[in-house]
């Protein structure tokens, strides 16, 4: 894939590189610079793996105090920076850029507080996602976000992205689990916003910062709410002979006043390859899966079941299947969160990210595959049905350009789609550099200025993640426009 | 003073365009029940949004509706009751408090203000449900963020930051939100005559029970006396409250396993559903609040930090408090002070981390001080860069947060 343009670097910064690489590890030690090709390789890519940069330098710092120097000196230097987690993004969110210095929070992973009478965590950006859950799971406590790259991804990443996961239905995303950050704007200065209270003294500035893509400032530390754990949490499996029963099931049971914790579905070609890789017990005789998961206490489980089961009857579910056991349950989710990398093992793939509202998924679907098909393409989706977020995997042959451009092509049209029928381009991944010129088919010009303007308060200069989320020519409209 | 009130979207645009093209400050409100909180504003002319009503969208099934922002908050929540649904945050209603009437405000203002209920304790408050907005900023640009989706991180998350910045960065004009079933049943587990260091831990050790706690309050008994609900206010003791909300075979079993969890601190009673409706209703009208004009403060904090802050806050004035979120939120009511005792407030504040507003007082106290907790250096900075950014030439509510913003 490479038909999405990246800007050229700036001769003057690559001439300066072997200065500025020494000035970088006089601040803050050589071990945490790294600058030899070998090294930076690590750092050239993210998870939208067809696009590749070679950073100018990357830098690994151990402290919010050396991250502030480092991009003061890059601000005073006229360095661009690019902030890196633990590089998991799909939409090329951490894609460096020859001239910009990459900085990693990854050696400040540290849990600095647990508070279980307030409900909230100190923990340092550089994180995982799921080690903030690992501390306090012993007391019966979780971090709620789940994305699936969760044993990789970072804290700091999750909150660039505001990043969501498959229980968000009840437990919301990223931005509604976070009450403060200590983040380090572009000219050095340490910020706190927030802290253990529950509300904003003024602006909303963790609304603004969280889902802001790496491009206000570098966040180092923040406080997180953390939630005690329902007593038990058990899934069931509902198999249908069409989308459209799926579909309307779901709505069945979100309008019954049952929120489950998760509605996930998948349709055949994604059961296939997850049952494949996980005998997770899925039935292969359906064209739609259901994995609903509810908690509370064993008999509550029961009770909800059950009458999952009443309304699930109407659509005429093909199979029902509870999970007896632990174990099984287990299994039930291995299947759906190793579903990339299932698919991953029998063919490259393009994973997209739209939402639409639930009512518009027959048609979607259908015109998902009618995009594909017309493109040779084979597509497998897996969807967040409970708050309509869709993942269309496309399928593709990567030594075959022609097959990769047509990936690409295809995709765009799937998630302009989701716009049309009054979605968005994505619910969780991000835009990054993937999305960044689809953002004129859900913005006006207006909405994209008043989004820009907001950039130019934190980085007056654009000198952080240069390149993404907005179209490279609405640069120019806001200097015009300002 | 004139008023007007457009009825489109467009309407409100142009008189926007034309304020800012000639640098007039303008007044924003809903219908105007929270116009005595912050700092008065010096405008010739007030826009009100109350032209602009009615629900656009309401889709049981995906928990989302959208309505115009002067829809009566009382409006939308009879139509989601219909459909057996509610707002997931409980906004508050703070009419009476300020002298007006109760069930005039609008949704717009409830997201434009961020005040929350109890319930936020549990899933969030307002700018937590707000899903995308339509707005005209100060330079009379009409401009969309986020949509009618659940989940959307498309582009900064602009509706949330706007959310809560009392008319100050832009005027919404639509709003939509997620909405939630109502529960089948609600349940109180209340405990009498506790002090507020135990009650705060109660409340706290409740939070962290996996029975889904969904309000833990705490009245002093000088505030549970003015209770309306007499199985509150008829022990003549503290209460302290935590809701419990399921379907109903759930309820029983969760009080249960609450009180069991809570026996070292007393015996607790379960409080019925028409009775705990009754009680965390009339806390939603903030009815034990005094209806005059004494200083009124609305304090956040850590939960744990509440009752030390009023403490602290004692040893400079006799006041009345009472505690939401947990011990995080106090509402707190004090004598006539020149200041509104907003120094010493602040001072403790100071020391024990959060923030405080004061929420009622008279025009000339609110001319004088702060309003809205002062802000950190680099805070404010970057306060003022976003309120430039969306109005640059400082004509919406000016002054009413901060002075010069």
């Amino acid at each position: 894939m490479s038909s999405i343009l990246l800007p050229e670097p700036n001769p003057d910064i690559l001439a300066r590189r072997d200065a500025i690489i020494a000035d970088l590890k006089a601040l803050v030690g050589a071990d945490s610079v790294v600058s030899d090709e070998d090294g930076r390789r690590a750092f050239e890519t993210d998870g939208l793996t067809a696009y590749r940069k070679m950073p100018l330098a990357v830098v690994l710092p151990q402290s919010t105090e050396e991250v502030s120097a480092v991009l003061r000196y890059c601000h005073q230097n006229g360095v661009k920076v690019v902030a890196r987690g633990a590089g998991t993004s799909l939409c090329g969110g951490a894609l460096p850029a020859e001239d910009a210095v990459v900085v990693g929070v990854s050696k400040m992973n540290r849990v600095l507080d647990v508070d279980y009478a307030n409900r909230t965590a100190v923990v340092q950006t550089g994180i995982t996602n799921l080690a903030i859950s690992g501390a306090v799971g012993k007391d019966g406590f979780f971090y709620a976000p789940d994305p699936s790259s969760q044993l990789a991804c970072t804290l700091a990443g999750n909150l660039a992205m505001n990043s969501g996961g498959a229980h968000c239905l009840k437990y919301g995303v990223t931005t509604n689990n976070v009450l403060g950050v200590k983040m380090v704007l572009m000219n050095g200065e340490i910020v706190e916003i927030g802290g253990q209270h529950l509300d904003a003294p003024g602006y909303d500035l963790l609304g603004f910062i969280i889902g802001s893509e790496g491009q206000f400032g570098i966040t180092t530390e923040a406080t997180v709410r953390i939630l005690r754990a329902a007593e038990h949490a058990r899934p069931m499996l509902l198999g249908f002979a069409s989308t459209e029963d799926a579909g309307a099931c779901v709505s069945a049971i979100i309008g019954s006043g049952i929120i489950p914790v998760a509605i996930e579905y998948m349709d055949k070609p994604a059961i296939e390859v997850c049952e494949a890789f996980a005998k997770a017990g899925y039935p292969l005789d359906v064209e739609a899966l259901l994995i609903v998961e509810v908690e509370g206490s064993e008999t509550e489980i029961d009770d909800l079941l059950a009458r999952l089961v009443k309304i699930a009857e109407p659509f005429k579910p093909k199979s029902m299947k509870v999970s007896s056991s632990p174990a099984e349950s287990a299994k039930i989710w291995r299947g759906r969160k190793s579903a990339f990398g299932a698919i991953g093992r029998i063919s490259e793939y393009y994973c997209m990210d739209g939402t639409i509202p639930l009512k518009q998924l027959p048609r979607v679907l259908t015109r998902i595959s009618e995009i594909c098909g017309s493109h040779g393409l084979r597509v497998a989706n897996i969807f967040h049905a409970g708050d309509g977020n869709l993942h269309p995997l496309i399928l593709y042959n990567a030594n075959d350009p022609r097959e990769v451009e047509k990936a690409e092509l295809a995709g765009a049209d799937i998630l302009k789609l989701c716009v049309e029928v009054g979605g968005c381009l994505t619910g969780e991944h991000g835009v990054g550099v993937e999305k960044r010129e689809l953002m004129r088919h859900q913005f006006s010009e207006t909405d994209l200025l008043v989004q820009m303007r907001i950039k130019s308060v934190f980085d007056p200069d654009w000198l952080l993640n240069p390149a993404k989320v907005f179209p490279l020519a609405e640069r120019v409209m806001l200097e015009n426009a300002a | 003073m004139a008023t007007v009130r457009p009825a489109a979207e467009w309407e409100l645009s142009n008189l926007i365009l034309a304020a800012a093209e000639r640098g007039k400050p303008v007044e924003i409100m809903g219908a105007g029940t929270k116009r005595g909180v912050g700092r008065p504003v010096q405008a010739a002319v007030t826009i009100s949004t109350a032209g602009l009503r009615g629900v656009t969208l309401y889709e049981p099934t995906e928990l989302v509706m959208s309505a115009r922002a002067g829809t009566l908050v009382s409006d939308i929540e009879s139509q989601l009751a219909e459909k057996g649904q509610m707002l997931p945050f409980e906004p508050i209603d703070l009419g009476p408090a300020l002298g007006g009437q109760a069930g005039r405000g609008t949704i717009g203002a409830v997201f434009a203000t961020n005040l929350s209920g109890a319930r936020r304790v549990a899933t969030g408050s307002a700018r937590d449900h707000l899903l995308g907005v339509h707005a005209i900023n100060g330079r009379g640009e009409a401009f969309k963020s986020g949509g009618r989706v659940l989940k959307n991180v498309t582009g900064y998350d602009v509706a949330r930051g706007v959310a809560g910045s009392w008319g100050t960065l832009a005027v919404l004009t639509e709003v939509t939100f997620k909405v939630v079933p109502r529960p089948e049943r609600t349940a109180t587990v209340a405990l009498f005559g506790l002090t507020d260091d135990l009650a705060t831990e109660v409340m706290c050790q409740a939070m962290g029970t996996p029975y889904e706690v969904s309000g833990a309050v705490h009245l002093p008994q000088p505030m549970a006396q003015r209770l309306l609900t007499p199985e509150f206010r008829e022990p003549g003791k503290a209460v302290t409250a935590l809701r419990i909300e399921n379907l109903a075979s759930f309820v029983a079993y969760r009080c249960d396993k609450l009180r069991e969890n809570l026996a070292p601190y007393g015996k607790a009673e379960v409080l019925g559903d028409e009775v705990s409706r009754a009680f965390w209703g009339e806390l939603r009208r903030l009815s034990v609040l005094q209806q005059d004009s004494r200083p009124l403060w609305r304090i956040s904090t850590k939960p744990t930090n509440g009752y030390r802050v009023v403490e602290a806050i004692r040893r400079y004035m006799p006041v009345d408090a009472f505690y939401d979120w947990s011990g995080g939120l106090i509402w707190l009511e004090l004598p006539e002070a020149a200041d509104a005792g907003a120094s010493d407030i602040r001072r403790v504040i100071a020391q024990f981390g959060g923030h405080a507003t004061l929420m009622r007082a008279e025009p000339a106290v609110r001319s004088a001080i702060d309003v809205f907790q002062p802000l950190e250096p680099g805070v404010e900075r970057l306060t003022r860069g976003i309120k430039s950014a969306f109005d640059p030439a400082g004509i919406l509510n000016p002054g009413r947060m901060y002075a010069a913003i």
